[in-house]
């Protein structure tokens, strides 16, 4: 289907959350830490309150109340500490933009500073072992014997990978349009990828009732999970509303949005494997080295893909994480598999190639028959398929393994593969489903469309389960007074938002009026599967021996994600997943800044995404998988796995192009150039 | 944003006369408009000079006059330019996007500053920004920074591809000013870093370049490329316009090599051209030639991957010019 809001968001008539016309509104503009560690002695406002339009200067001089108890990062002034550079310390509150920006940049904030560590290592002497690892995974998991494996196998790989920091980039910058009515009452606007959540993270951090707060994310220009959890500026909006009895909006720039908004982990990670001559994996170890704040312990689940990957022996996977005076990392596309997928399957390339075997081949020897860590059994698993019907597709079986033999002019050709992956879950959601006085049915919940088209997919479950045209079913979301619904996230969304709307419309259609449902004890009764979806992911590149740069003239996925609801907005989603992923093979990457602290190259003129001229030939294909063992659409969530595999695919084939192995994301060209000349 | 008064002039002459110690001219606004949001700049005067009548190309005798205040995109897709200069008009394309080449000018395109991480970023020291704080770029991050005529004050690169491309055609800036109208030969221009990074340029405060006169196109082949990691939208990590005029007899009768993303100004490659001249147009030759240049390279940790690249694109370049 076409995207039912297409038409308002091509003509600018769609409104986000910075957009929403508001009397008497005011502007707040953050002042950001200087220093990476220490405390703020004295914040000087005297200067700002002097400038035209100064409203409020917000600080830890005299800080707004919070209730307790709020995520580090959203507990604005409640502290003198300072955690990282970027950190929000102050704000400025004006009758313009402009003048709240002026005014925040004459701020005096002085500082005791402590000497900072920002720098992520794999010796580094404050590692340690988190209770979990997002969201719920055991940290470590350990099954077999691992040297006794590597010991015995014909073919040993051990190698360890870097990626760097990866910040999210959504196009619509982190905005918050905050009012309080007279009763006590707080409406926020936020950019957020669930309303509910959002809500209830705003209501904890204001010591309200649920009741009394409202938030409404109608629009939201895309997130990539860093509008996932409430971030500060919904609650600078918020507070800074209560301090001047006015409304508050904030708009963050770009480069606050690399300081304060989240951003993937960098990681280092050692894989070992072993194998016997045919191919067959005998040990299996991953282990990830990450990093986390001073405030907030968020701990990515970098190694579990590993756990339902492969068959072997003998497995043993393990997080470990260390405070440093940064940020704290956050949600981003696929965290977890995105990065872990990419050390596993550039290793598995690897070991292809120690072992002179193909690297489809190796991966089908080693098809493991249940969930190699927990012996569950899949729902459904078509690794294997993806993997034939890629290779047919992309004429994989004419192709010479050795590396750097394929010529056009100074461009060496190589190919390259990689399996993807990605969990296929759902949460409890609620769902309302009514006859509206027309005949035209309206469907609520307070589900979240960050650009994905859930609105129209949602649309389209609601059409089905009714069994009407789509133009008869209207869709409501993104406003948190609609029946509760989980977040846009964990590839979960349609799963679990179009499972209560199944349920709703069913229990329409028997009662004639309306349906309500709530789906927590159907989803609590899910039977005991490792439910996945998984995919391949083929790669021609160009590497110019001369300049080193690296073009993808071809990039081909197939995926197996049960049974796909839209398949025009599937296809967006596979492959803006997938064009994401050579972003992360080929450009993205944010630096630490080891002297001062915080990040460099915070904007879009430095952090490069890919442009149009980047992916000349980007598909996405599926096979029919059937699963009845996943939701009423029996659907497998598809807003992450296009990410998952394409650097690991693009790495090995800039191997097969050069015969030089990177394994230090982004592959830039002073990586290839360097070991050459 | 620092408040700021604004004036549009009619004529270049009275943009001079309007001009007074904080003041700025005003192109296309694609890098200076960025800075100021930054902070980076903070004029307190604009005095815009995009819409002069300074926007038209033409021919003058054998030379082709092209108005400071042209766009971007008019000067990439002129007939005479792609016809005469199709280096110029390479070099152009390679820059930015359609959208910001559609509002940058010639002039903005010259005085565009550098995209050092260090330099936009008003909370960390940059010589550049704040002369005397210090260059973190040196210990940091400098992968895209200068190898060739940097100093211990600076090695931040300029941006331009137009002004590489301009830098090996030998055009001329015309510019007028407080002190009368004078033409300044490229690679003229801009100016290395050395005790005074704050100064791009060998322009005067108030100086107003109004046009960029072009000489009768240089005998032999020529062609602009770019080096990037992206294919589209991004600064050169290095790039190069190359000139190569080779006899009938082997001889290489003339050579110009500027090269972009390298240094503080678009770089003319002299000793590479002077070991070329007179020579045979061989591979080995380029190579010598390359190597005589980056002799003089003075690489950081994280961009001494330049050099390697350099060398290799001059003789790729050189190669693909002679054959």
């Amino acid at each position: 289907m076409n995207r039912i809001e297409g038409r308002v968001k091509v003509t600018g008539l769609a409104t986000y959350a910075a957009e929403y016309p508001v009397e008497d509104v005011t502007y707040a503009f953050p002042v950001q830490s200087q220093i990476a560690k220490g405390r703020v002695r004295h914040v000087d406002a005297q200067d700002a309150l002097a400038m035209p339009g100064v409203l409020a200067v917000l600080s830890g001089e005299d800080p707004p109340p919070l209730a307790s108890g709020a995520d580090g990062e959203l507990a604005l002034f409640q502290s003198r500490e300072v955690a990282y550079r970027g950190q929000i310390v102050a704000a400025v509150v004006a009758d313009t933009y402009e003048n709240a920006r002026a005014a925040a940049a004459v701020v005096r904030v002085d500082y005791d500073s402590d000497d900072h560590d920002v720098s992520l290592r794999a010796d580094h002497p404050g590692l340690y072992k988190p209770d979990h690892v997002n969201p719920a995974y055991p940290t470590d998991s350990e099954k077999g014997d691992i040297e006794a494996g590597l010991a015995e196998a014909a073919t040993v790989v051990d190698v360890v990978y870097e990626t760097p920091v990866l910040h999210n980039n959504p196009m619509e910058p982190h905005a918050a349009l905050a009012c309080w009515d007279d009763e006590g009452g707080l409406l926020v606007y936020d950019t957020a990828q669930g309303t509910t959540l959002s809500r209830d993270t705003l209501a904890q951090v204001f010591g309200l009732p649920k009741e009394r707060v409202r938030v409404v994310s109608r629009h939201v220009g895309g997130g990539f999970g860093s509008k996932g959890t409430t971030r500060p500026q919904a609650v600078l909006a918020a507070m800074a509303a209560r301090v001047v009895g006015r409304p508050v909006k904030i708009v963050l720039t770009r480069q606050q949005m690399f300081d304060v908004t989240g951003y993937r982990t960098p990681t280092i990670q050692r894989l070992r494997l072993g194998a016997d001559a045919q191919g067959r994996l005998t040990a299996l170890e991953h282990v990830a080295y990450e990093q986390t704040s001073t405030l907030e312990e968020f701990a990515e689940q970098t190694a579990t893909p590993t756990r339902i990957m492969y068959a072997t022996p003998a497995l043993r996977t393990a997080h470990r994480l260390v405070r440093l005076d940064v940020a704290t990392p956050s949600w981003m596309r696929a965290p977890g598999e995105c990065p872990g997928m990419y050390a596993l399957e550039s290793a598995m390339d690897e070991l292809a190639y120690a072992l002179g075997m193909d690297p489809v081949e190796l991966r089908v020897v080693n098809e493991p028959e249940t969930e190699p860590d927990s012996g569950l059994p899949f729902s459904s698993r078509n690794l294997v398929g993806c993997l034939r019907e890629g290779a047919r597709r992309f004429g994989w079986e004419h192709r010479d393994p050795t590396p750097g033999v394929r010529r056009d002019g100074e461009w060496l050709i190589g190919t390259g593969v990689a399996a993807s992956t990605y969990p296929a879950r759902r949460r409890p959601s609620k769902a309302r489903a009514v006859v509206e006085d027309d005949g035209d049915f309206l469907v609520q919940v307070a589900a979240a469309d960050i650009g994905t088209g859930a609105r129209t997919a949602l649309t389209r479950i609601a059409a089905e389960a009714l069994g009407v045209a789509p133009e008869r079913v209207h869709v409501e979301l993104g406003d948190s007074d609609l029946p509760e619904a989980p977040v846009a996230g964990g590839s979960m969304g349609t799963a679990s938002w179009g499972s209560a709307i199944v349920r709703a419309c069913e229990e329409l259609k028997s009662d004639g009026k309306e349906g309500l449902a709530d789906t927590t004890e159907e989803v609590r009764g899910d039977a005991a599967f490792s439910r996945h979806a998984f995919g391949a992911q083929f790669v021609e590149v160009r590497v110019s021996s001369v300049t080193g740069e690296v073009r993808v003239p071809r990039l081909l996925g197939v995926f197996a994600a049960g049974r796909i609801v839209d398949p025009k907005l599937a296809r967006s989603q596979f492959i803006g997943g997938m064009t994401m992923g050579m972003g992360m093979g080929l450009m993205e990457e944010t630096l630490t800044d080891e002297e001062f602290g915080g990040f460099l190259r915070r904007d879009l003129a430095q952090y490069h995404v890919p442009a149009c001229a980047d992916v000349p030939d980007v598909e996405a294909v599926w096979l029919d998988e059937r699963d009845a063992e996943l939701n009423p659409m029996a659907s497998k969530g598809i807003g992450e796995i296009g990410i998952v595999g394409t650097a690991a695919a693009i790495g090995n084939a800039v191997y097969h192009a050069t015969g030089h192995r990177v394994r230090e994301l982004p592959i830039t060209p002073d990586k290839i150039l360097m070991p050459r000349f | 944003m620092k408040p700021f008064d604004y004036t549009r002039a009619d004529s270049a002459a009275q943009a001079v006369r309007e001009y007074a110690p904080g003041t700025m001219y005003l192109g296309g606004g694609t890098n200076l408009v960025d800075l100021m949001r930054l902070g980076v700049a903070e004029p307190e005067r604009l005095v815009d000079v995009s819409r002069l009548p300074l926007d038209t190309i033409e021919s003058v005798r054998d030379r082709v006059r092209v108005g400071a205040a042209v766009r971007n995109t008019d000067l990439a897709v002129d007939p005479m330019i792609r016809a005469r200069y199709p280096m110029l008009a390479r070099a152009v394309l390679t820059g930015a996007s359609g959208q910001v080449r559609n509002v940058a000018t010639v002039a903005g395109n010259l005085l565009q500053r550098t995209r050092c991480a260090y330099f936009q970023d008003v909370t960390r020291p940059c010589n550049k920004r704040r002369p005397g704080s210090g260059c973190p770029a040196i210990a940091g991050d400098h992968t895209n920074l200068a190898i060739l005529g940097s100093s211990e004050a600076c090695v931040a690169t300029h941006p331009s591809d137009m002004a590489v491309a301009l830098a090996a055609l030998e055009a001329e800036v015309h510019v007028t000013g407080p002190g009368g109208d004078r033409i300044i030969p490229m690679p003229g221009l801009h100016r290395l870093p050395g005790e005074e990074p704050e100064r791009d340029t060998v322009l005067e405060p108030g100086d107003l370049i109004t046009a960029v006169e072009l000489p009768p196109p240089p005998a032999g082949a020529t062609v602009y490329r770019k080096v990037r990691e992206r294919a589209s939208f991004a600064f050169a990590l290095v790039s190069i316009a190359a000139v190569l005029d080779v006899g009938d007899d082997g001889v290489v009768a003339g050579c110009r090599i500027a090269l972009g993303g390298v240094a503080h100004a678009p770089w003319r490659a002299e000793r590479a051209e002077q070991a070329l001249i007179g020579g045979p147009a061989t591979g080995e030759a380029f190579l010598r030639a390359a190597e005589a240049e980056l002799e003089q390279a003075r690489p950081l940790p994280r961009n001494a991957y330049k050099v390697p690249l350099t060398r290799n694109l001059i003789v790729s370049t050189l190669e693909g010019l002679a054959s």
